[in-house]
This record gives C-alpha cells, structure tokens and sequence, in this order.
C-alpha cells in the first residue's frame, strides 16, 4: 500500500508546488524533512524507552493480567461470538489492557497473537471475519486513557499544563471508537443477511 | 470542576508509574533490570522506525511545503467553519490516517507555530490523542495472518477518523475554559 501512497505524495507535491509557485520551498523541504526526521526520533527515543520500560515491570509483575480479567466481561459484549473462545478473548484482552494504558509497543505484538487466535476460528482464511473486522476496527482507533505521547510534545514545547487536554481526548476518543465498532457491527449485519 | 479534572490529569501519569514500580517491589520483582530490559526493546523499536518514518516524513515536508494540503483543505473548510472547527487543523486530520509520523509533524508545526495552550494547540492536541494510523493498522494486521479480502474495515476505521475530526472542538470547548 505504502508503495502508492508515498510516490503519490511526492508526485502531488511537486505538482501542486507548481501551482502555489513554491517549488523553491519544495526544495527546503527535502533537505529539512531529513532533518525534522531525525529530531522527531530523538524524541520518540526517549518516550518509548521509559515506556517500554515501565510497561515491563507491569507485565512482569502481574498487573496486566489482573487487569485483562476486569477486561472480560465488557469484551464479552462486543464479540458475544466469543463467549466460549477463551483462547482468543484472552489474546483480545490484553491487547485492549495495552492499548488502554497507552502501551502501542506491547499493543501491536499482541494485537497480532488475537488475530493469529481468530484466524484458528475463521471459516475462510482468506477473508476477514466479523470479529476480526471489528477487533482491527478497535485498533484503527485510539484506546488509550492517558494521552503521552501528545502530553509529552506539549510540555517540550512549554505548555503550562499538559494533561488539561485528557477529558477532551477520552471523549472524543470514546465517540470514535463507538461510531467505528458500530458500523464495523452494522456492515457484519449486511453481509450475513445477504449470505441469506 | 475544570480545574479538578486538570489536576487529577497532572496526577495521572505519576502516580501511575509510581503505583507499578511499587507494585512491582511489592512482588519482589528486580524493577530496575525489569525497566532496563522493556526500554531496550523500546529503542529496538524506534530503530526499525528510523527508515519508515525518515522516507515518510521527507514525503510529508514536501507536501506540507508545496502547499497541496492547503488546496485539500480549501474544500473541506466550509464543512470546519460550519463546525466552528479551525481550518489549519485539516492538513492534520487528512493525513492521520495514512500516517502516524505525518500526522505528528503536522501537530509539531501547530505546537510550534501557535503554542500548545491555544485553541489550536489544544484542538491538535485532542485530534492526535484520539485518532492513530488507520492504514498501518489495517496493514500489519491482516499481513500478519495472510487475510486478502479486509471487508469494510477500511471504511469503519476512516468512519471513526471523520468523527474525531468532527468532535474534536466541541469537546476542547466544553472541557476546557
């Protein structure tokens, strides 16, 4: 996918800088995109250190399998398929626990052990299932209830309080989630009724 | 009561890490090697990000400078101004989808230009916290497991994108003064 979007984006970009007469600020910008990469993984170095850190002792000690066992029984609602698929709703649950903390280094490996576990169930395995449609769904979006990486950025660039933007994100993180899961659920309702 | 939720924000992120790395004596765990041996993987992490994100933001500078997603985002701002949704912020909500690294860039430039405590910074702020890359995700996922066929989980993830950009300000003007 990336091998069209990328191309595409140089290619539009130098077209519309002829349009906008800005092909001399095009030309900055190779040069300075390099550099901006660089700083902007000097930044994410440190964040995902500490992170990946802290999150290591949660895992080593217990904590997010406690808490994946709260997880269950909201999970049970959203993928009510599942109810007899321990094995799978497991896998699910701690992915929501790490994407819940925050924790997108731990979410995706583990992200990919709940699809690894659907697919075992999937009838045709070159066709995504209802639930799988729905578990990818859940990542497209942003679970998380402490915003770091934006509160982080904030502060560096002198905010006087970082996290006043929490209740914010959660809300509207919230309604994302619901509307994306919905209709996820709604196209799942379509397709079978017209396997009918 | 907004600056009761301020505040219990400011506490989050502390006592959070406080709270595991007690936890975690409390288990008789070694924290620190414990600690060590998670940030490694993390630095792991941004290594194999370095290509990705160096291609991806060159590509990103180039469109934010050639001023292409200022033409896109003349055709979205009747939509944002009916919406009392600040213009500026569609660059950033156009490529958050495609891009996690785009749509950061976009944010930082905002921070940068206008200050983390305006009304567009707190806007950005929002929009990036409650939105993340719904191509990668679809990608990775389904690579992984070798599913062809993805079914409408593109159109579900770009419907809950839309409804970030879409509530972002409402919620930044009803939680904060």
């Amino acid at each position: 996918m990336m091998n069209y979007i990328w191309p595409l984006m140089i290619v539009i970009s130098f077209v519309s800088s002829i349009i906008t007469g800005r092909v001399p600020e095009l030309s900055k910008a190779i040069i300075q995109g390099g550099q901006d990469a660089v700083e902007l993984l000097i930044r994410l170095l440190s964040m995902l250190c500490l992170w990946g850190g802290v999150m290591e002792i949660a895992q080593q000690s217990g904590i997010t399998k406690t808490l994946s066992r709260v997880m269950k029984p909201i999970l049970k609602l959203i993928f009510p398929s599942l109810k007899k698929e321990n094995y799978a709703l497991e896998a699910i649950s701690m992915n929501v626990t790490a994407n819940v903390l925050g924790l997108g280094n731990a979410a995706t490996p583990l992200g990919l052990e709940s699809m690894r576990r659907l697919q075992q169930l999937n009838k045709n395995t070159e066709v995504a299932s209802d639930e799988m449609v729905v578990f990818v769904v859940m990542n497209t979006a942003a679970m998380h209830i402490i915003p770091t990486t934006v509160a982080t950025l904030r502060s560096q660039y002198g905010s006087e309080n970082p996290m006043e933007i929490m209740p914010a994100s959660i809300l509207t993180s919230v309604c994302a989630l619901g509307v994306g899961i919905a209709v996820a659920k709604i196209g799942n309702y379509l397709g079978r009724r017209k396997k009918k | 009561m907004n600056s009761l939720i301020n505040t219990l924000g400011a506490w989050v992120l502390p006592l959070m890490v406080v709270a595991i790395v007690l936890f975690g004596l409390f288990k008789k765990i070694k924290v620190f090697d414990c600690f060590i041996q998670g940030a490694k993987s993390g630095a792991l992490t941004v290594y194999e990000l370095i290509p990705t994100l160096t291609g991806l933001v060159v590509a990103i500078t180039m469109l934010k400078e050639s001023g292409a997603m200022l033409l896109a985002a003349k055709l979205f701002s009747p939509l944002a101004a009916f919406l009392n949704i600040p213009e500026e912020i569609i660059p950033m909500s156009l490529i958050s989808p495609i891009s996690g690294g785009g749509s950061l860039s976009f944010f930082e430039s905002i921070l940068k230009e206008n200050g983390p405590d305006s009304f567009l910074g707190r806007v950005g702020s929002v929009l990036m916290g409650s939105t993340d890359t719904t191509l990668y995700a679809v990608t990775v996922y389904y690579g992984a497991v070798l599913i062809k066929k993805t079914r409408h989980t593109l159109f579900a993830g770009l419907c809950a994108d839309f409804t970030s950009f879409l509530l972002c300000s409402f919620f930044v003007n009803l939680t904060i003064d």
